[in-house]
């Protein structure tokens, strides 16, 4: 069965305590002065409440139902008009957004909090306001003050939704290719023709309008990527007074049958002479459409985040019920007729990693989402660029070492229910079936991975990488001072596994400026080391954090006991994986290219 | 129209409750607390009344420990006006609560006060009849359904067998049961908007009342485990098992 309470005790954790020293403090600026922590902790409890009794009734009958396609219309699952009317009244749409336009300007630490619980709750959900979302941050960033004045209250407020138009059916990665055409008019729009698949939220009946960003190439553009352009093409165009207008030439021509994710219409959209708007400068489309990707490549990792979460509150479920065996040590339940599951060792350990992929990824989340308020919110212009740095390095980190733990977490919650894991009636195989798309959509995994290595590494002589390495070896160096004999052990496995990070990370380097295979080679085993290694820097913090806590005794120890027991576990069982990455990258590019294409 | 609600810090109605192990009472350390369910009903339902009759205010009530401020807050954030929170932090029965509930009364002069008909904790149940009592107003307990007119209230209430209407002239107590209707969640500019609204912070002492226990809680133990039924083959057989177990003649 699918079971979730919000985890607002690790959430107020990650939130208030956590990185309390840490360099990224816009928490305390101006633009946030007027919050206080309880506040936060109020906003958490809502949206819990929200989360748990609106969202999580309809995850798996919308999985069951699903969208449909009638007269050119998209229909969501039964519930989710009603539900997505409660959360856009309530204000949840427009929690992080500029109150200039309507928004609660929230930080983006609490907005990424809120976010996991409606991922765990009702991913295919999460996934309207998301795209909104994403789509409010590229128009805001680039579109004319006209454009932002006629569509960011009504998007801000959720009353109209958004959509980020860039697959067609021949390119989805190497956008460079696409096609679709943009044509000026006199009056300064543009009519926009062509075809677009994928596209996620392209059509439903939860809003009165849909406003398309639309990636197209003017006429004259150079080829590939420096010729394309971003344009708004509303659904239905608006009247002077705001009010929804005729229909434009937008229509939906199929949705996709999909694995998962079945309550998210993903729809082709064909643009016939559709009337847009030019957001940003012509040929400038990509730039613009990647605020909101990185945006979205940063929320696409709290979606993984969400699936762990609930893949492990439903495993933890049934393993204290279901009865199995014995425990090896002898009957640990002798009234029962068997012991429950969860004695066993082999099922502790199911259970400990996805706990511990879920803790450690929302604690990573939470250090980048202060870094994102940072670089908009942060005193000086030198911190601002220190974060911009950090989130640029994070991004691809966060939407692949979260989403590839995720589906890890969901299968693992599958094999603890065995059998009743795979068949549908309690609802977690369908966690698998909706984590594994978090791997691929938003630039799948590899991407990430390359963006990471090939970009991110190499960019301004490694700078991206210093705050992080240097957060790092300072808290290594910290805890070593210290003496703490507590946590020796861990401090050094984290030292080490730090060490040999950085060492792949200068024999990348050198390598792939003789052969690019060197650096595509290594990127996704690099990736996993550098996500591993900001676990075990947030579980090292946790665990010093949690040590003066169960000496102080302050009547919460029996959290900070477990906090420390789950950081052992970490470093004793999942850090080790950095070595095994060390291991495999230094063995260079040799065997994976070696093969002829023909052998295969 | 002024309304007046007073809500309760309990434990909430999802945790299973723990009994200490020394029998003293339920162990609430680091358990979830959250606003009693009745009294969420009687929030929304003040608000309700007052969206109905064009205006008013609505004044929310705590007695209790420092912490039900977030109870209060959670009040707010649903929409009532302004809180007052009686720090207590010893047990305050259903008598003590009244008093402390009249002398509100007699300062704020509400038009109506809406209570859950009882918490979920210790489920006492009287503290709204006690209070009708001591301030010799008119009440309607265990109501499905609050009409207000013409000075008057009319109170459809839950009764065994039915339904029974009464009406009361106002000033009047009502008590509100689980039919009466299905609280809102509070929005998000409503829960920021609540920290800035006005909460009081007294004491029993400010006015005047001896909140000091009357009763005294001699154990608490869990409820008995449930023993496994038998399946009887007809009504006969039925009738002898009570017959053997003394509970049938």
């Amino acid at each position: 069965m699918q079971v979730y309470n919000a985890p607002l005790r690790d959430m107020r954790f990650v939130l208030h305590e956590l990185f309390a020293d840490d360099q990224f403090d816009a928490g305390n600026s101006a633009a946030f002065a007027e919050f206080t922590p309880d506040l936060y902790d109020a906003v958490l409890e809502e949206a819990a409440r929200m989360s748990q009794e609106v969202l999580l009734p309809l995850n798996a009958s919308g999985d069951l139902e699903g969208c449909t396609l009638e007269n050119g219309v998209v229909r969501t699952p039964s519930g989710f008009r009603e539900a997505y009317r409660l959360f856009r009244e309530g204000g949840w749409a427009a929690l992080a957004s500029d109150p200039q336009w309507g928004g609660q300007g929230l930080p983006e630490t609490v907005n990424k909090l809120v976010e996991e619980m409606t991922c765990s709750t009702n991913l295919s959900f999460g996934l309207y306001p998301g795209l909104t979302h994403g789509a409010t941050t590229a128009l805001e960033s680039h579109g004319s003050e006209d454009l932002k004045q006629a569509y960011m209250p009504k998007m801000v407020s959720g009353e109209w939704a958004g959509t980020m138009c860039l697959t067609e059916s021949h390119c989805g990665t190497d956008l460079g290719l696409l096609r679709t055409r943009a044509d000026p008019q006199e009056d300064g729009s543009y009519r926009i023709t062509g075809s677009k698949i994928f596209i996620s939220a392209g059509d439903h009946d939860l809003t009165d309008n849909v406003i398309h960003l639309v990636l197209a190439r003017l006429a004259d553009a150079p080829k590939g990527v420096k010729g394309i352009s971003l344009f708004l093409v509303p659904k239905f165009l608006p009247n002077d007074d705001g009010s929804v207008g005729p229909r434009n030439g937008v229509q939906v021509s199929g949705i996709e049958h999909k694995m998962g994710l079945k309550a998210s219409a993903t729809c082709q959209m064909s643009f016939d002479d559709a009337k847009g708007w030019i957001v940003g400068e012509p040929n400038k489309g990509l730039s613009a459409m990647f605020t909101m990707m990185n945006t979205e490549r940063v929320s696409v990792g709290i979606q993984g985040l969400g699936v762990n979460e609930i893949a492990y509150q439903s495993a933890v479920a049934y393993a204290r019920e279901r009865l199995q065996g014995r425990a090896l040590t002898g009957p640990k339940r002798p009234d029962l007729p068997a012991d429950p599951i969860i004695v066993h060792p082999d099922v502790r350990r199911m259970l400990m990693t996805m706990r511990v992929y879920a803790e450690g990824c929302r604690a990573v989340g939470q250090w980048a989402s202060r870094a994102l308020d940072t670089q908009k919110h942060g005193e000086t212009p030198e911190l601002r660029a220190r974060a911009t740095d950090f989130v640029a390095l994070m991004t691809p980190v966060v939407k692949a070492l979260f989403t590839d733990l995720a589906s890890e977490a969901a299968n693992i919650c599958v094999q603890t229910y065995g059998g009743h894991g795979y068949i549908r009636e309690h609802g977690v195989e369908q966690f698998v079936r909706d984590a594994r798309i978090t791997q691929i959509y938003e630039g799948t995994n590899g991407v990430q991975a390359l963006d990471l290595v090939g970009r991110k590494l190499a960019a301004n002589m490694g700078r991206n990488m210093r705050p992080f390495f240097h957060a790092v070896s300072n808290l290594c160096e910290d805890m070593a001072g210290e003496g703490d004999k507590a946590l020796a052990a861990q401090t050094a496995a984290l030292q080490q596994a730090f060490g040999a990070l950085q060492l792949t990370t200068a024999t990348v380097a050198r390598r792939a400026m003789k052969d690019g295979n060197e650096a595509g080679a290594a990127a996704t085993d690099y990736l996993r080391m550098l996500g591993l290694v900001a676990m075990g820097y947030t579980f090292l913090k946790a665990a010093r954090i949690a040590t003066a806590k169960v000496a102080e005794d302050d009547g919460e120890v029996d959290f900070y006991r477990a906090k420390l027991i789950t950081a052992s576990f970490f470093f004793d069982r999942i850090l080790p994986q950095a070595t095994a990455g060390f291991l495999a990258i230094k063995s260079g590019a040799g065997s994976t290219m070696a093969l002829a294409e023909d052998a295969f | 129209m002024k309304l007046l609600v007073p809500v309760k810090r309990v434990l909430d109605y999802n945790v299973k409750p723990r009994v200490k192990a020394d029998g003293s009472g339920v162990d609430l350390s680091n358990v979830k607390m959250s606003m009693n369910p009745f009294d969420e009903i009687a929030v929304e339902e003040a608000i309700r009344l007052r969206e109905k009759s064009g205006g008013g205010e609505i004044v929310v009530v705590s007695i209790g420990e420092a912490k039900a401020q977030e109870t209060l807050r959670t009040a707010l954030a649903m929409g009532a006006d302004r809180a007052i929170l009686v720090v207590a932090e010893q047990k305050v029965e259903p008598l003590g609560v009244a008093k402390l509930l009249q002398a509100i009364v007699a300062e704020e002069s509400p038009d109506l006060v809406i209570l859950g008909k009882q918490a979920i904790d210790d489920d006492m149940g009287q503290t709204g009849q006690m209070l009708a009592g001591l301030l010799g107003w008119g009440q309607g307990t265990f109501a499905s359904k609050v009409e207000v007119a013409d000075g008057k209230v009319a109170v459809t209430r839950e009764v065994d067998g039915g339904l029974e209407t009464v009406s009361l002239t106002l000033p009047a107590i009502v008590t509100t049961d689980l039919r009466l209707n299905e609280p809102r969640y509070a929005s998000l500019p409503n829960i920021m908007k609540a920290k800035a609204k006005p909460l009081a912070n007294k004491t029993p002492a400010d006015y005047g009342v001896d909140v000091a226990p009357r009763l005294e809680t001699l154990k608490v133990v869990e409820p008995g485990k449930r023993q496994a039924g038998v399946v009887v083959a007809n009504v006969d057989e039925l009738v002898m098992k009570l017959q053997a177990m003394g509970i049938a003649k």
